[in-house]
């Protein structure tokens, strides 16, 4: 059995690998100097999203765990020509099936079902009515969250920033804005249908109707299928942050790595601590054994920590650390350190 | 015809050609004809409407293209397109 990490920073692609998620051996950087902001790790296949300042983004996929690399000629993903608009970057790619899912910036969900080679604007999607009104965040206007649901192809879930959460259920056709109670502090109605700031939004197989969301102030779980959003902050020491991330195996265990407030984005105290909730948000416990205990100001950023299928988490952070909990985060054991700042995290088990 | 000189970084995508020799009236033109011959070059020079990459330079016998009429400029007298990555990043 081998753990696998893809670590998108800003200036590359790192790739690990380890038996025991103690020891870990780290590439070189694939891609150097470009921004990875999205990784897909399959058993035989590695999809990396990467943005060259000065050449533009890509889609590179290679069948080695990163010895090799290839992509199509043509851009794997670019808008129509009749949008006039030009991919800025790719924030997300999701596999659901047969079909490879991207959330791009500007905001905008692409479907590919040839593997990742060609992705196909979805349409529904881009002629909503909200579009004109959705606006960039700090980090640009993007779909960075895609949430297929597990048996049904029809049903989508995908959070921007900003904008909020959408919802299809047509596969694509139709969508609708579900962001009843999440707050929007930053505008002059503080719950509007749409124009949230939402960072990250998780959702565990087995319970398909559930919604964990961490906001731009506030952290939310849905327990109707997205209609209706109630806060979950009240056991942790703060509701910033971007990372949310549910439990592989325990629907009902979350994880959360909060920051002071947006307007001071620090771990609170100065303390390297992942927040856990057994209880789907009710109660959460810090957990930070082997974790920076004082003088620790990076943060995590919304596709920054991740889990694997065997009870590990990881997290890397804008400090370049990444870090790795085998035990469900009980433990943590540094896998990397002085990296360009991590911008996200992805393991697999094979 | 004109002389399209590449940057060291975008050879590889020409085939490991340094210089293209190419007959065409305008930069977008020449940029066309890239694109018909090495797809994966000409989408790292233009994006997807067409513009020109924001940090990617063109020099028209030494001028840069956006002190010309940019993508329209005409290369009717010009001898050397040389496109040169701007400074960037951090």
């Amino acid at each position: 059995m081998e753990f696998q990490l893809g670590i998108g920073t800003r200036k590359g692609l790192f790739l690990a690998r380890s038996e025991d998620r103690e020891n870990w051996e780290l590439s070189e950087p694939k891609f150097p100097m470009e921004a990875v902001r999205a990784v897909a790790l399959t058993p035989g296949k590695v999809y990396a999203a990467a943005v060259n300042e000065h050449f533009g983004p890509t889609i590179a996929t290679s069948a080695d765990f990163g010895e090799t690399w290839s992509e199509p000629d043509h851009a794997p993903v670019a808008f129509p020509a009749d949008t006039e608009t030009a991919l800025e970057g790719i924030w997300q790619i999701v596999l659901a099936g047969n079909v490879v899912y991207a959330g791009v910036e500007p905001s905008a969900l692409f479907r590919s079902e040839d593997g990742g080679e060609t992705f196909e604007l979805v349409r529904g999607l881009w002629d909503h009515e909200h579009r004109p009104h959705w606006t960039p965040g700090g980090g640009g206007q993007m779909i960075h969250t895609i949430l297929p649901h597990p048996t049904d192809s029809q049903r989508i879930t995908v959070a921007m920033s900003t904008g909020g959460v959408y919802r299809t259920e047509d596969g694509g056709k139709s969508w609708t804005a579900s962001n009843r109670g999440i707050s929007a502090g930053f505008l002059p109605d503080d719950e509007p249908e749409f124009g949230q700031c939402v960072h990250k939004v998780a959702m565990h197989p087995a319970r398909p109707e559930r919604f964990f969301l961490q906001n731009h102030g506030g952290v939310y779980r849905s327990d109707d299928d997205a209609k209706t959003w109630k806060s979950i902050a009240g056991g942790l020491p703060n509701d910033f942050g971007f990372a949310m991330v549910v439990h592989p195996t325990k629907p009902d265990t979350v994880y959360n790595f909060p920051l002071v407030a947006d307007v001071l984005r620090f771990p609170p105290e100065g303390r390297c601590r992942v927040y856990r909730s057994e209880d789907a948000g009710e109660t959460w416990t810090g957990l930070g054994n082997g974790l920076p205990d004082k003088g620790f100001y990076a943060g995590v950023l919304r596709d920054g920590m991740c889990v694997d299928a065997r009870d590990g988490i990881y997290f890397g952070t804008r400090s370049g650390e990444v870090w790795a909990g085998p035990d469900g985060g009980d433990t943590w054991h540094q896998v990397a350190a002085h990296l360009p700042d991590v911008l996200c995290v992805r393991a697999q088990v094979v | 015809m004109v002389r399209v000189l590449l940057p060291a970084m975008l050879r590889p995508l020409a085939g490991g050609e340094g210089t293209l020799d190419i007959d065409a009236p305008t930069l977008d033109a020449v940029l066309d004809s890239i694109g018909a011959g090495f797809p994966a070059l000409e989408r790292r020079l233009r994006d997807e409407t067409g513009a020109l990459r924001r940090y990617v330079n063109f020099y028209v016998d030494g001028e840069e293209c956006r002190r010309l009429d940019g993508a329209k400029t005409s290369l009717a007298e010009a001898k050397e397109v040389q496109i040169i990555p701007s400074v960037a990043g951090g």
